[in-house]
């Protein structure tokens, strides 16, 4: 089926060409980025049917085999991440054609459409990639549209913000081509196939070091978040909760992807990146607690969960990461839900409220019920509470660590939930006070028909929750951690 | 006859489901707001009575939804989880008549009576869980669904107080996941059985069962307000009054009272936890915490501190005859589980209405309340007396049981515990009663003789206050608590 | 020592180079510089690849790789310099 129009190929074009199209047409740019969405949405459900049947698909592009020639390869996990992608993607995109409808933002509506759409490239080409140069051509295009989407607004702290990530995400990109340089010079191939088979030599060791680094970098793993915060709270909110929701889960993935092929680090390596997890599950806690705009403290609550992942990761023990890796996954899934529900309530709140201070926010007499009942919901899961899929993910990790004897990390977790619970509850007090308002306060001001696409992602945070199982055994399809393949 | 295999979902839906209908309907829909609360609580009842009345003939109700491989969402209808549904049930609907009354004018109705409704659900759910998992689940589900009840008022004090509960609840549920991962780990299943599913791990790890047993009812008795971890309680009291109505009686405090006696009798199983060595410290700390509540009780002005403190002392009846480990400890601990809700309830809505109809907040106001107010300081009185123990109320039938399973368990000193409560609780409640009826009213007070409230307020204690005197006085009848908790532990301690 | 060892060294020390200017320096065009060195470090390593004794062919596939890089890299660094100068325009409009 080499020239057969594949659900892989459309995945990946669809949205591309849309891109062209929407840059070409901008007053119809809101149209075709639907349009593109939805054809894409409805490639990926295609293709999640087909893995469904039939296990994992494989498809040589352009009538060249590995290793030379590109492969596209959908298993459980990249399906469901494309999924992800594509539900939280049509569901913001619909939050969007509200939140830049102003009068003052014909730009940001004519950019956001194509960044949006070439952002969509890129994750899309990342989890159906099969061989890491293709990998970092992808995340370089993510970068460039990520970097887009936060300059969007145009202000002078996004541009900044904007730049810098722009620093970080170039750096982290070159050190990943470094680290391609080394793994080429080494094996003479660039497949995942051919890593797998490899010897792990000190050249070997650091190429992937390299490439941990790189990807930290995009991924903001404490130490390496400093560009995070400012670039995901100044941006406006469609595209904060595509950067947080679904671009640093790019930069996840293919950590997760070559942990898979690449020979297994040693303990203490293990034990390195999860207290590089446990450093960021503290430090950003305790800088969101500080936080005083509620868009940073939801930015710092992303450095926080990144964290909580890293530390999945971490507990990996002498299994390798046979079972550990699905409570990764199932964080990352919940994680990206429920953070771009969040930040779409956040600025629904400041839309409606006209400023996101959170010490103020119980001075405004307009409360945006159901924006802070989905910044709320949305809380629960990111927190971990049930039913959520964010508590399941925190199940998982826990019930892993415990049963290995990693007790730290059952702390490093539960002293995260808590700090959550105590950053989160600033916000609620804001919400749910009154006695600081002089003006009569209406409790049902600010129904909008905006609220409906964060306010689904949110219920759909808490939902998936109890259907952990049938996510769990998609997960599982084609999909051999540890497992001889 | 084996029809309607899903009614324990249904008694969890009319609550669960009229939550989201409350939370949408606007402010003013008063009239539509009351009816779907009184028809869907009034449903509940019946419902539940039907439910009994099957369980009661060897209907066995068994719901299954699995969540992760192995982990399931269960739902089941045992006879403890009926004593415990029927409880929530019959007295949501008297709290929600109290409700209206008290919240007519008041702002966000609409908020609180959906969290109203999602608490009850988490209540039902609670009663229901066929095992830890689910029990996990709704516990924390009642945490969230209290919290906006808690600081409904909005005002600093409120929103302090609110964080106050937060953490420790939280934490405290924190610290239930980390117990559920525990057993999960360990016994490889969360179910509730009869006797116990840790027997053969106890044996091969009588350290990891012991520090089990440790986390599991230090978290659960966060919300039985065990002490130390019971601070949240009498600060807590910032609540409007129904809810602290509901707080005391029915949802968190009961909760984690039953959450412990579904621990030691289902998940170690009595045996096993008296092998542990455990039931003895947590018969004692429960005795230390019934005799520091009644002390600090005394010692409170505001009424529903003294109330608050009174419950400290109370609740933990339920886990000092749960953790006698005798069978007749246990009828008085499941008897009191449903007296203490009747009594206290009673209580907490005459407080609310003195506060209403008089403005009436500290013991020392109480001066002649009880002219002023005759029905309900009747109620109150009745609830008092029948804390205290006197016979033939319903706080009386739980205390003679508690006193003769400690004597069965050889446990004299319970006997001395309960004569020592019962007189701190004289002490702290008679100069109450002693107030409102024997003491005339302050010349200045200023207050109408005769204030009126509304038949939705006034009606409510009374009614309780009448249930209270029919639990005690027809203890032995069919249906009553007294006989269902019979049947309850036979089952418990004859697996 | 043989001609693609030092073509190696050099790009892994030239890649040093732009890395520590990348991380040290203050000023953006020059950080934007010291990205760009990184690039062509990367870039040297990669076509060290390519190389193979004499009388056989360069391997083609590194230098395929090598141009996929540069015109990235050219993309990015327009993208970079176009943020700068529109930083400036709102620096020097606050400024005002």
């Amino acid at each position: 089926m080499s020239v057969d129009i594949s659900a892989m190929m459309l995945a990946i074009f669809l949205p591309l060409f849309g891109a062209i199209a929407a840059f070409l047409l901008p007053r119809a740019a809101a149209l075709i980025g639907l349009v593109a969405l939805a054809l894409t949405t409805g490639a990926v459900i295609w293709l999640a049917r087909e893995v469904w049947q039939s296990g994992a698909v494989i498809l040589p592009l352009g009538g060249w085999g590995a290793p030379l020639g590109i492969d596209l390869r959908a298993d459980g996990l990249s399906v469901a991440m494309l999924a992800l992608t594509s539900a939280v993607g049509l569901l913001v995109s619909v939050s969007a054609l509200d939140a830049l409808k102003g009068a003052g933002q014909s730009r940001q509506r004519q950019y956001f459409w194509p960044l949006w759409l070439l952002l969509l490239t890129g994750i899309n080409g990342v989890y159906l990639s099969t061989d890491i140069f293709n990998l970092y051509v992808m995340i370089e295009v993510i970068a460039l549209a990520a970097v887009g989407l936060t300059v969007l607004s145009g202000t002078r702290a996004a541009v900044q913000a904007g730049l810098e990530y722009m620093y970080a995400s170039i750096l982290g990109a070159l050190l990943f081509l470094m680290g391609v340089g080394f793994v080429y010079l080494q094996l003479g191939r660039l497949d995942f196939a051919g890593l797998m088979d490899a010897e792990p030599t000190g050249a070997l060791i650091a190429a992937v070091a390299l490439m941990f680094v790189g990807l930290a970098l995009k991924t903001a793993l404490f130490p390496l978040h400093f560009w995070l915060p400012a670039a995901h709270a100044n941006a406006t909110a469609p595209a904060s909760a595509l950067l947080s929701g679904l671009v640093v889960k790019a930069a996840l993935y293919i950590v997760l992807r070559l942990a898979q092929y690449m020979p297994f680090p040693s303990e203490a390596l293990l034990t390195l990146v999860g207290m590089m997890g446990a450093g960021a599950v503290i430090w950003g806690g305790i800088q969101a607690l500080r936080a005083e705009r509620l868009k940073l403290l939801v930015a710092w609550s992303t450095v926080a969960q990144i964290g909580l992942i890293f530390v999945a990761f971490a507990r990996a023990g002498e299994l390798g990461l046979t079972e550990s890796w699905k409570a990764a996954a199932l964080l990352i899934l919940a994680h990206g839900v429920a953070k771009a529900a969040m930040f779409l309530a956040a600025g629904r709140i400041k839309d409606e409220i006209g400023h996101d201070v959170i010490r103020d926010l119980d001075r405004s007499p307009i409360r945006p019920t159901l924006a802070q009942f989905t910044f709320a919901l949305a809380a629960i899961s990111l927190i971990g509470l049930p039913p959520s899929l964010g508590f399941i993910g925190k199940w998982a990790l826990m019930e892993g660590a415990m049963a290995s004897g990693y007790w730290h990390w059952v702390v490093v977790t539960m002293v995260g939930t808590l700090m959550s619970v105590a950053y989160f509850s600033r916000v609620f007090a804001g919400f749910l006070r009154f006695d600081r308002v002089r003006a009569p306060v209406g409790e049902h001001q600010g129904w909008a028909l905006a609220d409906a696409a964060p306010l689904t992602l949110a219920f759909a945070a808490i939902g998936l929750g109890l259907m952990a199982a049938p996510i769990l055994s998609f997960l599982e399809i084609g999909y051999p951690f540890g497992v001889a393949p | 006859m084996m029809d309607a295999p899903l009614l324990p979902l249904f008694i969890l839906l009319t609550s669960l489901l009229a939550s989201p209908v409350l939370f949408a309907l606007p402010e003013r829909a008063a009239r539509l707001r009351t009816a779907i609360n009184l028809g869907m609580a009034a449903l509940k009842v019946m419902l539940v009575a039907w439910l009994s009345l099957k369980v009661a003939q060897g209907v066995i109700y068994d719901l299954r939804f699995e969540v992760l491989p192995g982990l399931e969402f269960k739902l089941q209808a045992d006879p403890l989880a009926i004593l415990f549904i029927a409880l929530s049930a019959v007295l949501w609907l008297i709290t929600t008549v109290y409700s209206v009354g008290y919240l007519e004018h008041g702002p966000h109705r609409a908020r609180f009576f959906g969290f109203f409704s999602l608490c009850v659900a988490a209540t039902v759910g609670i009663a229901m869980s066929g095992n830890l998992f689910t029990f996990l689940l709704f516990y924390e589900l009642l945490t969230l669904a209290t919290y906006p009840l808690v600081i409904h008022c909005g005002n600093a004090e409120a929103l302090r107080a609110g964080r106050t509960y937060l953490i420790y609840t939280l934490a405290g549920g924190l610290v239930l996941l980390l117990g559920t991962l525990g057993l999960w780990v360990l016994a490889g299943t969360t179910d509730f059985v009869p006797g116990g599913v840790l027997t053969d791990a106890a044996a091969q790890n009588p350290l990891a069962a012991q520090l089990l047993f440790v986390v599991l009812i230090g978290a659960l008795g966060v919300k039985a307000a065990l002490f130390p971890l019971h601070a949240w309680l009498p600060i807590a009291m910032v609540a409007p009054a129904p809810v602290s109505a509901l707080l005391h009686a029915v949802a968190v405090v009961k909760a984690g009272a039953f959450g412990i006696m579904r621990v030691v009798y289902e998940v170690f199983g009595i045996e096993t936890a008296q092998a542990l060595g455990m039931t003895a410290p947590l018969a004692a700390l429960a005795g230390v915490t019934i005799i520091y509540g009644s002390l600090k009780a005394i010692t409170q002005d505001d009424i529903k501190k003294r109330l608050a403190y009174s419950t400290v002392s109370q609740v933990s009846y339920i886990t000092l005859g749960v953790a006698l480990a005798s069978p007749i400890a246990a009828v008085g601990a499941l008897a009191h589980l449903i007296h203490q809700g009747l009594m206290k309830i009673t209580m907490f809505m005459a407080a609310g209405n003195l506060a209403e109809g008089l403005g009436v907040k500290k013991v020392s106001q109480m001066d002649g309340v009880g002219r002023a107010m005759p029905g309900t300081m009747l109620a109150f009185s009745l609830a008092a007396l029948g804390m205290i123990g006197l016979p033939p109320l319903a706080g009386f039938v739980s205390k003679w049981y508690l006193a003769q399973g400690g004597l069965e368990a050889g446990q004299g000193w319970v006997i001395a515990l309960l004569l020592g409560s019962s007189l701190l609780n004289a002490v702290y409640f008679l100069p109450m009663l002693h107030r409102a009826w024997f003491r005339d009213g302050a010349a200045d007070a200023g207050a109408p003789a005769r204030p009126r409230i509304g038949w939705m307020l006034a009606a409510p204690p009374v009614t309780t206050a009448v249930l209270v005197l029919v639990a005690g006085g027809f203890a032995n009848a069919p249906f009553s608590p007294l006989e269902w908790t019979r049947f309850i532990v036979d089952i418990e301690y004859l697996e | 020592m043989t001609p693609d060892l030092i073509y190696g060294l050099t790009g892994i020390a030239v890649f040093g180079i732009g890395l520590v200017g990348a991380l040290c320096v203050q000023e953006r065009l020059r950080r934007v510089l010291a990205l760009k060195l990184c690039s062509v470090g990367a870039g040297f390593v990669l076509v060290v690849g390519a190389w193979r004794e004499p009388p056989e062919m360069p391997d083609p596939v590194p230098h395929a790789l090598v141009i996929t890089g540069i015109v990235v890299m050219v993309s990015a660094t327009a993208v970079a310099l176009a943020l700068i100068r529109r930083l400036q325009t709102l620096e020097a409009t606050d400024e005002r």
